[in-house]
C-alpha cells in the first residue's frame, strides 16, 4: 500500500495522531440508533434532490401562459412557479423522480427527527451531559417543518397556495406586531407577488445554512461527549462498548445511507406525491375540498379545526382566534419541550451525569408523560380530517368536531394512566427484559449427558488483553471466538470482550461441581456463525443486578 | 491451552463452520454489489432512451440499495464486530485547569478594562450599527399596514363583474344559484373577492339596519373566511349555508352569515346590494368593517 498522500497531509496537517484515535472510536450499536441516521442521511438527499430542482425552477409569481408537455394545462395562464414545476416534472429527463424523491425525503426527515426525538425522550438520553444536544436537536426540528411548509408552498399550487393563506392569517394574528410582521413579510397584503420568491431564498440558504451548522454542532456534540449506551453485562456509566468505528461501523453507516437513499428513490418514482397538476393553480378564489397540509402539520391543522371560536376583544385591540391554536400552542410546544430536561430535573433532582440509558419501563412518570403528550398531538393530527372522517363514515361533521373537542381531553390522560401502570408493571416482572436461563450439559465420567438449567447463568468472563490506545491491534484475531475456551486472563489495563458465545467454561470450575464430569458446557445458543449468543452485542440483554452492580455511581 | 483437547477440537470446528458461513455472506455481497452494478447500467439506458419515472425509481431502488445492503453486510458480518470496550475520558476540565482559564480570562479583561472608556464607546458604536443595519432588513420588506386592513376595492356604486370582468346582471342567477364577484375594475382580487347568493326573488333583510341590502333576494359576502382567511366556498341550498371547506366553520346565510358551527369567530361581513336602472348589480358602498381573520389593532 503507498502511503505518500497520508504523509503529504500529515506533515502539513498533523492529521495521523487524531484520525487514527477516530478510526479507533468504540460506538454502541443498537437499531435504535440508527434513527438519527435516517433524518441525517434524507437531509443528505434532500440537498442533492433540492440543487437539482433548483436548475429548473422559477420562483416568480408573474403570469405565464404554459405550453407544455402536459396536455390538460396547455393554454391556462399560470405562475412562473406553477409552470416551471409542470415542466420539470414533465418535460425534465428525471425530473419527476428528482421532485418526488425530494418530497418524500422531506416527509421521511421530519418522520425520523421525531422517532429519534421520542427514543431521546423515552430513554432519557437527554439528561445531563446532553441538554445542549436536546436544543440542538429541538431546533432542528423546527426549522425542520418550517421549511418543510416553505418548500411545499413553492409550487404555487390551489393547495398550498391556500396554505400560505393560512399563514398569512396566523402571523397577522400575533398580538401587538402581528399586522406589521405580515405585511413585511409579503411585502405588503396577500398575497403580492414578493412571497414566492421570499420563501425560495428562506427555503434554499437561509435554513438550509441553519441547519447544516446546527447539523454539524449536533454531531460534534455527540462525538466529543460519545455516545449513550443501554445497560446491559460490562456496560458502564465509565465505558463505552460496541463496535470500531472503523471499519465496521463505517461500513454499516455508510452502508445505511444507501439504503435509506434506496427507499427514498424508491417512493421517489413508485408512488406519486403532491401531484400539482391535479390541484391546479392557486386562484385565490377558488378552493379545494378537504385541503389539508402534509403530515407534520397536521397537529396544528387539527388544533385549528378544534379551538373553539374565541376572540378576545377589549381596550381597543383583539387576541385572533387563530393565535390560540397556531402561535401559542406550537409555541408553548417547543418551549416545554426545550425545557424538559430541566422540567424533570425539579421532580428527580437528579444532576448526575448519565450515559447508560434508562429503559422506558424502569423510568414509569416520564414514560407516562411522554405517551401522554404523544396521544395529545395524535388525536390533533387526526383532528385534521374531521371533514374526511365524516364523509366516510357518514356522520355529520358536528358530531365528529365535537368527539374531537372531548377526545383531545380523555385520551392523553388515558394513554398517561395505561402506560404509567404497563410500566410499573413491566418493572415488577421479575423475567422481564431477562435474558434466558442458561442450560448446562455436564458429561458424567460415565460418558452420561445430563441437562439442567443453571441460574444465576454460569459466570462470562472477558477476554482480556493488553491494549495500546484505544483498542488492541490484535483484533482481528481475537474478535470471532464461537466455540472457544475462555483463557486466563492476563492483566491488560485495557480488555476486549471476546465473542458473541461461550461454548466452555473454565476447566477449574468442573472439579468443583457434583457430576464430577470431565466437562462443563453451556448450550451455544448461537452457534458458530448463526450470529447472537449469550453476550450478544446487539442488545440489551443482559441481567440487571450485574449492570447495576458495575455502575459506579 | 495446548494438545488435542476437546475444547480445541470444538474450536478448530467452529472455524471451518466460520468459513462456510463467511462464504455465504461474501456471495451475498458479490451478488448484491453485482445487482447494482446491472441497475446502474439500466438506469444509463433508460435515461439515454428519454426516461420513465417508474422504471427509474425502481432500477434506482436496486441501483442504491444494491451497494448499501452490500456494504452494510460485508461491515456486519465480514469484519469484527467486537463488542470492544472503550473507557470514556473525564468531559469535565480539572479543578485546576478551570482556575488557569479563569486566570487567563481575567488577565485579558484587566488589560481591556484598563481602557474603560475605549471599550464603553466600541460597544456603542458597534451597537448603533447593529441597531440602525437591522432596519434595511426589516422595514424595507413591505410597508407598514396602516390603513391596508381596513378597506378593500369595494366603493359606493362598484358594479358587482364575474372573474373574468363580466358585470352581473339581476337576471343572471336563479334562486339557489351563487356567484364569486368582484368590484368592477379588480377581477380576480384576493381581498375584495365576494360571494353572491340568491336564495330568493324577495328583497331579503338579514339584520335590523340592513333592509335594503338584499335587492331581489340577493346577498352578497366577503368571501374571506373571518378564522383564518381561506375562501369560503361551498354553498349548500338546503340549510341556507355557507362552509369554508379549510376548517369547516359554517355560516348562516339567511341572518347575515353568522356563524353557527366551527372555529369562525366573526359573521361573515355582508355588502350592500342594490340594482341600477339597467338592472346590473352594484354595491351601495363598501364593507362596513373590516373583512377576514382578526389582527391586533381591530377593536
Amino acid at each position: 500500500m503507498n502511503y505518500k498522500p497520508i504523509d503529504w497531509v500529515d506533515e502539513r496537517l498533523g492529521t495521523a495522531k487524531f484520525t487514527r484515535k477516530s478510526l479507533n472510536k468504540i460506538f454502541p450499536d443498537h437499531w435504535s440508533f440508527m434513527l438519527g441516521e435516517i433524518a441525517m442521511y434524507s437531509f443528505f438527499i434532500l440537498l442533492a434532490t433540492g440543487v437539482f430542482l433548483t436548475f429548473f425552477f422559477v420562483p416568480s409569481s408573474a403570469d405565464t401562459v404554459y405550453h407544455g408537455s402536459y396536455a390538460p394545462m396547455d393554454g391556462h395562464v399560470v405562475s412562473q412557479a406553477y409552470a416551471s414545476t409542470l415542466n420539470l416534472s414533465f418535460s425534465v429527463r428525471a425530473g419527476l423522480v428528482m421532485r418526488q424523491m425530494h418530497h418524500w425525503a422531506a416527509n421521511v426527515f421530519i418522520a425520523a427527527i421525531v422517532v429519534h426525538l421520542l427514543r431521546v425522550f423515552f430513554t432519557g438520553a437527554f439528561r445531563k451531559p446532553r441538554e445542549i444536544n436536546w436544543l440542538v436537536g429541538s431546533l432542528l426540528l423546527m426549522m425542520a417543518i418550517f421549511e418543510g411548509f416553505l418548500g411545499y408552498s413553492l409550487p404555487d399550487d390551489l393547495i398550498s397556495g391556500t396554505g400560505i393563506r393560512i399563514a398569512y392569517s396566523i402571523t397577522l394574528s400575533i398580538p401587538v406586531v402581528g399586522s406589521y410582521l405580515a405585511s413585511f413579510l409579503f411585502g405588503g397584503q396577500f398575497p403580492g407577488n414578493t412571497i414566492i420568491p421570499r420563501f425560495y431564498t428562506i427555503h434554499i440558504l437561509l435554513i438550509p445554512a441553519l441547519m447544516a451548522g446546527l447539523l454539524g454542532a449536533h454531531l460534534a456534540i455527540m462525538w466529543h461527549q460519545k455516545h449513550t449506551q443501554y445497560k446491559g453485562k460490562g456496560k458502564t456509566e465509565k465505558n463505552v462498548v460496541g463496535i470500531a468505528m472503523w471499519p465496521a461501523y463505517a461500513m454499516q453507516a455508510g452502508g445505511f445511507f444507501f439504503l435509506t437513499a434506496s427507499v427514498l428513490a424508491a417512493l421517489g418514482g413508485l408512488v406519486q406525491i403532491n401531484p400539482i397538476w391535479l390541484y391546479g393553480p392557486y386562484i385565490p378564489y377558488k378552493v379545494s375540498y378537504a385541503v389539508q397540509p402534509d403530515w407534520y402539520m397536521g397537529w396544528l391543522d387539527g388544533a385549528l379545526r378544534l379551538f373553539p371560536s374565541w376572540e378576545i376583544t377589549g381596550f381597543g385591540h383583539m387576541i385572533p382566534t387563530v393565535f390560540f391554536p397556531a402561535v401559542l400552542l406550537p409555541g408553548v410546544t417547543f418551549g416545554l419541550l426545550m425545557a424538559w430536561p430541566w422540567i424533570e430535573r425539579i421532580f428527580t433532582k437528579d444532576t448526575a451525569a448519565h450515559n447508560l440509558l434508562d429503559n422506558p419501563r424502569d423510568n414509569p412518570w416520564r414514560t407516562s408523560i411522554g405517551v401522554g403528550v404523544m396521544a395529545f398531538y395524535m388525536v390533533l393530527f387526526f383532528a385534521s380530517s374531521t371533514d374526511v372522517l365524516a364523509n366516510t363514515f357518514e356522520v355529520s361533521l358536528n358530531f365528529v368536531l365535537w368527539a374531537f373537542r372531548v377526545l383531545v381531553f380523555v385520551i392523553p390522560p388515558v394513554a398517561a394512566l395505561v402506560a404509567h401502570k404497563l410500566a410499573v408493571e413491566a418493572g415488577s416482572v421479575q423475567s422481564a427484559g431477562r435474558p434466558r436461563k442458561a442450560m448446562v450439559v455436564s458429561r458424567s465420567k460415565e460418558g452420561e449427558y445430563t441437562t439442567e438449567e443453571s441460574d444465576p447463568r454460569p459466570e462470562l468472563e472477558f477476554k482480556r488483553h493488553a491494549m495500546h490506545g484505544d483498542i488492541a491491534q490484535s483484533l482481528p484475531e481475537e474478535s470471532r471466538l464461537h466455540g472457544e475456551a475462555i483463557e486466563a486472563a492476563d492483566d491488560g489495563e485495557d480488555y476486549a470482550f471476546s465473542g458473541s458465545s461461550i461454548a466452555a467454561v473454565l476447566a477449574e470450575e468442573i472439579g468443583e461441581r457434583p457430576s464430577g464430569g470431565s466437562g462443563v458446557y453451556e448450550v451455544p445458543r448461537g452457534a458458530p456463525g448463526s450470529g447472537g449468543g449469550m453476550f450478544s452485542p446487539r442488545g440489551p440483554s443482559q441481567s440487571k443486578e450485574v449492570s447495576d452492580s458495575e455502575d459506579e455511581k | 491451552m495446548s494438545g488435542s483437547t476437546p475444547e480445541l477440537e470444538q474450536e478448530l470446528d467452529g472455524e471451518s463452520l466460520l468459513k462456510a458461513s463467511e462464504r455465504r455472506f461474501e456471495r451475498a455481497v458479490g451478488v448484491s454489489f453485482a445487482l447494482s452494478f446491472l441497475a446502474t447500467i439500466g438506469l444509463g439506458v433508460v435515461y439515454w432512451q428519454g426516461g420513465q419515472t417508474q422504471i427509474e425509481g425502481a432500477l434506482l431502488f436496486v441501483a442504491l440499495g444494491g451497494i448499501g445492503f452490500g456494504i452494510v453486510a460485508w461491515g456486519k458480518y465480514l469484519v469484527p464486530q467486537g463488542p470492544y470496550v472503550q473507557e470514556r475520558e473525564e468531559l469535565q476540565s480539572t479543578e485546576s485547569e478551570r482556575e488557569a482559564f479563569v486566570e487567563s480570562f481575567e488577565r485579558g479583561n484587566k488589560l481591556i478594562q484598563r481602557r474603560s472608556f475605549l471599550a464603553k464607546l466600541l460597544g456603542a458604536s458597534v451597537a448603533a450599527f447593529g441597531v440602525i443595519t437591522l432596519f434595511p432588513f426589516i422595514r424595507s420588506l413591505g410597508p407598514q399596514p396602516k390603513k391596508m386592513l381596513y378597506v378593500t376595492n369595494w366603493k359606493k356604486g362598484s358594479a358587482l363583474v364575474k372573474s373574468d370582468g363580466t358585470k352581473v346582471h339581476s337576471t343572471d342567477l336563479e334562486v339557489g344559484g351563487v356567484l364569486t364577484v368582484f368590484p368592477e375594475g379588480h377581477a380576480g382580487g384576493a381581498i375584495s373577492q365576494s360571494i353572491l347568493i340568491r336564495p330568493s326573488f324577495e328583497d331579503i333583510v338579514t339584520k335590523p339596519g340592513r333592509d335594503t341590502w338584499g335587492p331581489q333576494g340577493y346577498l352578497a359576502y366577503s368571501k374571506v373566511c373571518t378564522h383564518a382567511g381561506c375562501p369560503v366556498g361551498l354553498y349548500q341550498e338546503l340549510t341556507q349555508q355557507l362552509l369554508c371547506p379549510c376548517h369547516q366553520s359554517l355560516f348562516d346565510v339567511m341572518t347575515g352569515a353568522n356563524p353557527v358551527f366551527g372555529p369562525a369567530p366573526r359573521p361573515l361581513p355582508q355588502l350592500p346590494l342594490e340594482i341600477d336602472s339597467q338592472g346590473y348589480l352594484r354595491a351601495q358602498a363598501g364593507f362596513d368593517e373590516p373583512i377576514g381573520p382578526g389582527f391586533w389593532e381591530r377593536a
